[in-house]
């Protein structure tokens, strides 16, 4: 069973006993998992390459029901509801559950158009509403002063770590109550994750967040929660200084000292 | 001795290698020759002149070419829409499973010798399209029919292969946003392989406008400029394969090669376009 | 209705479109093959490949001198065809390089080439063979098919060596083999599967050919071995029987045509079981 501190915020997501088995595997490649993501916290997933982290991310908003015959087992509460039943509205779930990628995925339009998607998809076409909210979007997301006067412009144009705040920019003007990132800052170079590191921080006031990294010092600097799988399991879930200093569990303790993984 | 191999071996393979070329020009380059008494004779006129009557030595290629140009594009008509939806089954909606065995099956069936469709068009379409619109069944519009049934296969395939290479990671970032299906594909899949799309639609094109034995048998043969896509007319191709053997002056003969070099020509500046102008750009974007 | 009530049913109308378009043309795909094998097996039987193409109404009538010539002529081709383009493809992918200018512009050509209409192809070669001959013959079909061929032949193996990874030619240079050797040791080996399917692909692809032998191997209905005449064929004398008013001779005709998909299909399965196996193999 794994030690899971006390998330003192108010629980916007709960894990319970939750197993994730991907199609054709023959046992679940997340197993039982138990866990609570605190509102308006970070929570940083960490552990080794392939113990599990994006995939449980990719529960958050149902993106494994993209590819068929993947299985989720136990609940995922979202505000207190279910989101794994068959019925729940997809469309409705990814607009509060917002993602960000490994690499920047910046879609074959202009930096304006790119901001305005999931507005339009909502069916706002007011000129003036959507000229407000993208401004605030690019300006929340630190990327105004580098854009603002070049909106109409391709998305493909800018650099990688711009591309990867306009995927930001775009994620939040529809103004999720969760953001996920898996591993947002693993293409770009250390400048550009500085300012990725700074948005995340400043992010949190408005949205919960949930963020894989492979980076220990990363999950350190940004997040309040860290939780430490390991090959389908939970083994540790606490307050970010206090895993990091005295871990509750040994297994956790080697891989932060760096003895695997 | 190795030093020897080793030379004739490179040179060799260089010699070979050159040869493509050398057959390329010298296709132009003959063609030219042979067309060049009808090309002196007739100039550029031919290509608006209506009138084909060997028996007087006179030559239009009006008629071949208009019946290409008409046939191909009764063909593009029906078959992009149809092999674009083939294309996004494929890619997009068919299980993986489903995906294999169809898209095994449409490549199989871009392997079927043309000669065959037109067969089938003669004997099963024809009939048919008879009885719909009247006239003899043959013409232009079941010429076009038969080239689209030849031609989805293999548009689709390309086409297919073409929106595959969307990575995932962009797709998933839209349904991330909330996007459906469909709003994935028009917003995101069809634009990042819009270039590649195109390419693949000329370049079936460019296989219909020169195909020969598909449409030979269901054009009717007519060496005229028809009233209707449901009379009887001819295409460049279908033309040198019914006359080529029975051109018996030299102008017949040459403005036989006049035809071909045309339809040479077209050829070649249609799938340069889609190799160089659409398909080139695929290969060089990635994310 | 909501906005995303619409947005749900726009989705669902354009996927029912596009199965609909599936639809159709796969079940006209069908439509042809059932009608290839329905009419091809009506006139099939042993006398297709004992007799000679015989006049129309009488019994001895068969495909043998046609299948002859057919084999004669896609051999032939490949004779000339597979070394060409083989040779052809090893230079680009050993010695032009990735980006060296003649590879480049003999890759395009390449491109080029493989679209050419056939039928120009056919015309190309009467005019350098036939005319100057001053008669059809097996040759000329023989050239006219090779010349399809060679590009087909000399991309796939451009494509196929180059997925040879480098490592391994270095080491066979570090042990002193001479450049041909280590080509033909090494590369050659390693991209075996794939050499052979794209030789397979070519193959079938030219079997399938009829304009461009319209006239230049011309047709004979006599059965005959001599390229330096006319030689019967499959294809064209499916085009002849299907287009003569005679019943038993449409009927062989699609005889014929299901002979020749039959090979044409296998060779392409045939083809992409070795890719399949070579995968499996990694
Ligand atoms: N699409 C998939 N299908 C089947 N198994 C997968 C798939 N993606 C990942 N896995 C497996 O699930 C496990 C967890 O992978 P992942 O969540 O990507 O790890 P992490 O993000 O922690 O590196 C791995 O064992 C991996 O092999
Ligand atoms: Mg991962």
């Amino acid at each position: 069973m794994a030690t899971v501190c006390e998330v003192k915020e108010e629980h916007i997501i709960e894990v319970k006993n939750f197993s994730f088995t991907y199609a054709g595997a023959d046992k679940p490649n997340l197993k039982k998992i138990n866990m609570p993501i605190g509102k308006n916290a970070v929570t940083a997933l960490i552990g080794p390459s392939g113990c599990g982290k994006t995939t449980l991310l990719r529960c958050f908003n149902r993106m494994h029901d993209l590819y068929p015959g993947n299985r989720y087992d136990g609940e995922i509460l979202l505000d207190g509801k279910n989101i794994l039943g068959k019925k729940e509205d997809l469309i409705a779930l990814r607009t509060r559950v917002g993602m960000i990628f490994q690499k920047p995925t910046p879609f074959p339009m202009s930096i304006f158009d790119n901001v305005a998607y999931g507005l339009r998809l909502q069916g706002i076409k007011s000129k003036s509403e959507l000229e407000g909210r993208v401004e605030t979007a690019l300006k929340d997301s630190a990327l105004w002063n580098e854009v603002g006067d070049r909106l109409k412009n391709p998305a493909s144009a800018l650099s990688g770590g711009q591309q990867q705040r306009l995927c930001i920019a775009r994620a939040i003007a529809v103004e999720p109550e969760v953001l996920l990132f898996d591993e947002p800052t693993s293409a770009l170079d250390p400048i550009s994750t500085q300012s990725i590191e700074e948005l995340v921080l400043k992010l949190k006031d408005k949205v919960t967040i949930a963020i894989v990294t492979h980076n220990m010092q990363q999950a350190a600097r940004i997040s309040d929660y860290t939780a430490f799988m390991y090959m389908g399991d939970l083994i540790e879930m606490g307050v970010t200084e206090e895993l990091f200093i005295t871990p509750k569990e040994d297994m956790t303790e080697q891989y932060i000292t760096g003895k695997f993984g | 001795m190795d030093k020897f191999l080793d030379s004739l071996f490179l040179n060799t393979s260089r010699i070979f290698a050159i040869t493509v070329l050398v057959v390329l020009v010298a296709l132009f380059i003959v063609l030219f020759k042979e067309a060049k008494p009808a090309i002196d004779a007739f100039g550029l006129q031919f290509l608006t002149n209506t009138r084909w009557a060997p028996n007087m030595d006179i030559f239009g290629g009006y008629p071949a070419i208009y019946g290409s140009i008409v046939s191909t594009a009764i063909a593009m008509l029906i078959a992009t829409p149809i092999a674009i939806g083939i294309a996004i089954f494929l890619s997009e909606l068919a299980s993986p499973l489903v995906a294999a065995i169809v898209g095994m099956a449409v490549e199989l069936l871009a392997a079927i010798p043309s000669i065959i469709y037109g067969m089938w068009g003669l004997f099963y379409l024809a009939p048919i399209l008879k009885d719909i619109w009247g006239g003899s069944g043959l013409g232009l519009a079941t010429a076009g029919v038969v080239l689209s049934i030849m031609i989805i296969p293999f548009m689709a395939a390309i086409t297919r292969d073409a929106m595959k290479t969307t990575p995932d990671i962009l797709k998933e970032s839209a349904y991330g946003m909330g996007a459906t299906r469909w709003e994935v594909l028009k917003d995101v899949v069809i634009p990042y392989v819009k270039s590649g799309i195109i390419g693949s639609i000329i370049l079936a094109l460019g296989r219909a406008i020169g195909e020969t034995m598909a449409v030979t048998f269901v054009m009717g043969n007519a060496h005229k400029v028809p009233h209707s896509l449901f009379e009887a007319a001819t295409s460049i191709p279908v033309t040198l394969a019914n006359e080529f053997t029975e051109a018996d002056t030299d102008l017949y003969y040459s403005s036989l090669f006049y035809l071909a070099l045309i339809l040479l020509v077209i050829s070649f500046t249609v799938i340069a376009i889609a190799k160089f102008l659409f398909l080139k750009r695929v290969q060089e974007k990635k994310i | 209705m909501t906005r995303q009530d619409r947005r749900v049913l726009t989705d669902k109308i354009i996927t029912a479109l596009s199965f609909i378009a599936s639809f159709i043309g796969i079940a006209a795909l069908f439509w042809i093959l059932g009608v290839l094998f329905y009419k091809g097996f009506t006139a099939l039987n042993l006398h297709t490949f004992i007799y000679d193409m015989a006049p129309p109404g009488r019994a001895e009538s068969g495909l043998r001198n046609a299948l002859v010539g057919q084999l004669i002529l896609v051999a032939g081709a490949s004779l000339i065809g597979v070394p060409v383009g083989v040779l052809a493809g090893t230079y680009l992918s050993e010695y032009g390089g990735r980006n060296g200018k003649l590879a480049k512009l003999v890759r395009d050509i390449s491109d080029i080439m493989m679209s050419t209409p056939s039928i120009v192809i056919g015309a190309f070669v009467y005019a350098i063979v036939v005319a100057p001959m001053g008669h059809f013959s097996g040759w000329a079909g023989i050239i006219a098919l090779a010349i399809m061929m060679i590009p087909i032949v000399l991309r796939t193996t451009d494509d196929m060596l180059q997925l040879v990874p480098g490592s391994l030619r270095e080491a066979a240079v570090a042990l002193g083999a001479p450049k041909y050797k280590m080509i033909i040791q090494v590369v050659y080996r390693g991209a075996k599967s794939g050499l052979v399917t794209g030789i397979l692909l070519s193959i079938a692809r030219i079997a399938g050919e009829t304009a461009p032998l319209l006239f230049t191997s011309f047709s004979n209905n006599f059965f005959s071995t001599d390229l330096n005449k006319p030689i019967a064929s499959l294809t064209v004398t499916m085009f002849n029987y299907a287009t003569s008013p005679y019943e038993d001779w449409i009927d062989m005709g699609w005889s014929a045509a299901l002979i020749l998909a039959l090979f044409v299909l296998g060779a392409n399965i045939t083809a992409r079981f070795l890719i399949r196996k070579k995968k499996g193999e990694k």
